[in-house]
């Protein structure tokens, strides 16, 4: 590929909060980083002059192949509605539907990248009744299908990158995209719901700063509460694809640091999950979602083993929401 | 159902505002004679909501918009919260104090940067003396301080992680306060990011310490100001701009202001008091909530009903509706148009420059964008303070009991004006829910009377240039109001 990835993005049945993400990325000078990675905005709807007609000739023109379109970021769901007629989004100024937009450019793109879940599996917006009808790009829920079809492959072959998450972090759009410019993303780079492996490949358990608390089934029982969210307060962070505890967001945050659950915003169906968000459905007293890859018995085991051998400390501390019980000060020279 | 007119356009996609949006302008005599505001996508989430747990309602609703998220969780929060009799610990009011604050503040700055200030690139305006100067600090992708205010934004809203895990879509705010305790090193820290981004604000928007502009109570002052160094400072370069361009003539509005009050503080009362002021009587009047109507006559929505308040109101599409241009619905306040937003955030809560500024001028895209720019200065200090409040021991969050069956409304303020959530629970469940946003009420549609909504007047009497598409002054009016499509169809 010849000069930079010349990149389009546009937004539908979303909250456009994907893009304020984006921006959020970690670096000093956003625009001379995405410039300097080989990054080309062809258009974007928060960052670009062209505005009415100005934009519509530059669709024109990627549609008739003047222009050429290396990555289709789509950014929302796309909805359907009413009756398959897709009028609950009609692109502004030009008269049609946004999802025949959506259909006619993927077909000119090298790659297509659902940005956030609701372009890869109808997220927020495909939730209660679906109003809308609106699914992702390639995905209804957790179903191959979606707008463009399970068949669908983008010029390079590719079926649509799923980068997943509500909102999708800003390092995992960027990390996609300079890949891309390099040449370096291939099938392999895919998990099997075509999430990208660098970071689907995580859980977000992983780095967890509660994690002392979850050894010991020591477990917040209200909001603000110190200890794990997992036995009571719905978190899924155990199950749920995403490396949000390692590649951290805003500087120092993430959902469980912010005191909240893991509500499963990278997996398809996340936003109807069958139970309050904040509390953990449980059968017997035991939660429903244990960790996938770990035998239920062996976990109930443990679990009662360590809530046993619970230090005092994190007993108290898990239902405080400041530390009221330090870690002694008894040894030195620890061996 | 439009005058007869020499040009017919339809404006749009517009970007650099939230969500997408079409203008439709008749033009006569190379000014909008008439406009029609067109909300162009509707993805339900009211309907969405019907029939789930009420907590759930703050996994969802701040999920209606990605710039707004925190200003819809307080919303909903505080519906919630007087479902259930449930107050804040006083740590708790300042933590979501801050965390919203922190994304009105980000707003603003993202507004003036990278939304609206832009629009002086243009080639429209090549042979004005500044334009060269506009092109190096306004470029999108490139200008100077375009560039400068991103990087700004992007360490401003490591406030977020820190106060509330990530931003957008927190679940840190609850009825009862926050879930994020903050400790004392934390406090230290935070306080250190803010003196940064006030670093910000007086090295590159203002050239002037915070506390000078606060003390600038008029308009003779800030011109005073001006005068001393008429390209010191981003915001002094907007001033000359304004003079050359008569912005402070352009996109007059209807002239009465809403703002709820917002930072609401332990003792009772708010850090900006609200309510609504008119123009010509220069008096502050309590905002009747209970007179706050939407009516869906041009919406492609059922309006069977007549107009509603919003706890008995209703969303049923209907795509074919005869009449019916936009999917938002006209918001009325005793029957009458509003416009919201910094503008009148300022206004209510008595800011004296604000107040000269429209007493002379109006609702204006000169007036709209000072206001914001003036809020900004206002509340970083507000910040410092509250993040000096916080009593690291005490409780920031109490449990969230809420009754099965009730009503609440919850009101806050959004970067770009005043919010309302109104929440109905039957049998532990919602039965309704409803949402009155900022543009709702700045791009309403016209309503069963036909008077245009704020933003439909405003753009009346906007010139029009030979062979213009997109007319340049009908998107410095609109991007004035820094609207957000996606809140105004949720």
């Amino acid at each position: 590929m010849s000069g930079p990835l010349n990149v389009l993005w546009l937004q539908s049945g979303g909250c456009g909060g994907c893009s304020m993400s984006l921006l959020c990325a970690d670096t000093t000078d956003f625009q001379g980083h995405l410039r300097d990675a080989g990054i080309h905005l062809l258009w974007h709807p928060s960052l670009s002059l062209a505005c009415g007609d100005e934009l519509v000739t530059l669709l024109d023109a990627i549609v008739q192949g003047h222009t050429r379109l290396d990555a289709l970021c789509i950014e929302g769901a796309l909805l359907r509605g009413p009756q398959g007629t897709g009028r609950f989004h009609m692109l502004a100024g030009t008269g049609l539907p946004m999802i025949d937009w959506v259909r006619r450019l993927s077909t000119r793109a090298r790659h297509v990248l659902a940005v956030g879940s609701c372009a890869a599996w109808g997220g927020i917006t495909a939730g209660g009744d679906n109003p809308t009808d609106a699914c992702g790009l390639q995905y209804d829920d957790d179903q191959p299908g979606g707008l463009l079809g399970a068949g669908f492959r983008s010029g390079s072959g590719l079926p649509v990158i799923n980068v997943a998450g509500c909102p999708t972090h800003p390092g995992w759009v960027i990390d996609t995209l300079m890949a891309l410019a390099l040449g370096e993303f291939d099938a392999h780079a895919l998990d099997p719901l075509n999430r990208p492996r660098f970071y689907a490949d995580q859980l977000v358990h992983h780095g967890c700063t509660r994690n002392e608390y979850y050894e010991f089934k020591a477990s917040a029982e209200k909001p603000s509460d110190l200890g794990c969210l997992m036995e009571h307060m719905g978190c899924k962070g155990t199950q749920v694809h995403a490396d949000c505890n390692t590649r951290l967001w805003n500087g120092e945050g993430s959902c469980t640091r912010g005191g909240y659950a893991c509500i499963a915003c990278t997996e398809p169906g996340f936003q109807e999950p069958g139970h309050p968000f904040h509390e953990t459905p449980k059968l017997a007293g035991i939660p429903i979602g244990l960790p996938t890859d770990m035998p239920k018995a062996w976990f109930v085991a443990l679990a009662s083993l360590s809530k046993s051998a619970t230090p005092k400390r994190v007993k108290h501390n898990a239902v405080s929401d400041h530390l009221v019980v330090k870690p002694a000060v008894r040894k030195t020279r620890l061996k | 159902m439009t005058s007869p007119s020499d040009t017919r356009l339809i404006v749009g996609p517009f970007n650099r505002v939230e969500g997408d949006l079409a203008v439709q302008l008749d033009v006569q005599d190379g000014r909008v004679a008439s406009a029609q505001v067109n909300a162009t996508m509707y993805r339900g989430f009211e309907q969405i909501l019907q029939g789930k747990a009420p907590h759930d309602a703050l996994v969802y609703v701040p999920r209606i918009c990605g710039i707004c998220s925190v200003s819809q969780s307080v919303a909903s929060a505080r519906a919630l919260a007087q479902l259930g009799g449930i107050a804040m610990p006083p740590n708790g009011q300042h933590a979501t104090n801050l965390i919203l604050a922190t994304e009105n503040l980000a707003d603003h700055l993202t507004h003036f940067y990278l939304f609206f200030m832009p629009d002086f690139t243009r080639p429209v305006y090549a042979r004005h003396p500044w334009h060269a100067e506009a092109v190096r600090r306004f470029a999108p992708n490139q200008g100077e301080q375009v560039r400068a205010a991103t990087a700004a934004r992007q360490r401003w809203l490591t406030l977020m992680g820190a106060l509330g895990g990530k931003w957008p879509h927190t679940q840190a705010i609850e009825p009862g306060g926050s879930t994020r305790p903050i400790d004392a090193a934390e406090r230290v820290r935070l306080l250190a990011h803010v003196r940064e981004f006030r670093a910000f604000l007086e090295r590159q928007l203002f050239a002037t310490p915070l506390e000078s502009m606060i003390e600038l109570h008029t308009e003779d002052m800030l011109w005073d100001w001006h005068a001393q160094d008429p390209l010191g400072g981003d915001l002094r370069f907007f001033l000359t701009l304004v003079r050359d361009l008569q912005l402070e003539a352009l996109g007059p509005g209807p002239g009465r202001y809403l703002s709820y009050g917002t930072y609401a503080q332990p003792g009772g009362g708010f850090a900006l008091p609200g309510g609504v002021w008119r123009a010509g009587r220069a008096r502050l009047e309590a905002a009747d909530t209970a007179a706050i109507t939407e009516d869906a006559t041009h919406a492609w929505l059922a309006d069977g009903a007549g107009p509603l308040h919003p706890l008995l109101g209703q969303t049923r599409p209907e795509p074919d509706k005869a009449g019916g241009y936009t999917w938002n619905k006209a918001p009325r306040l005793g029957g009458e148009v509003i416009e919201t937003g910094a503008i009148a955030r300022q206004l209510a809560a008595s800011h004296p420059l604000v107040r000269d500024a429209v007493a002379r001028h109006g609702g204006t895209v000169y007036t709209r964008v000072l206001a914001r720019a003036l809020e900004l200065a206002r509340v970083v200090p507000m910040m410092e303070d509250w993040l000096r409040a916080l009593r690291p021991t005490e409780p920031f969050c109490v449990p969230s009991e809420l009754p099965d069956e009730g009503s609440g409304m919850g009101l806050t303020e959004a970067a770009r004006g005043s919010l309302g959530h109104w929440v109905v629970t039957r049998h532990g469940r919602i039965a309704n829910y409803q949402i009155v946003a900022p543009t709702s009420w700045n791009f309403s549609p016209r309503d069963a009377a036909g008077t245009p909504g704020a933003l439909e007047q405003a753009l009346v009497g906007a010139p029009v240039r030979d062979g213009e598409q997109t007319p340049v002054a009908v998107q410095h009016i609109v991007r004035s109001f820094d609207p957000c499509m996606v809140c105004t169809v949720h």
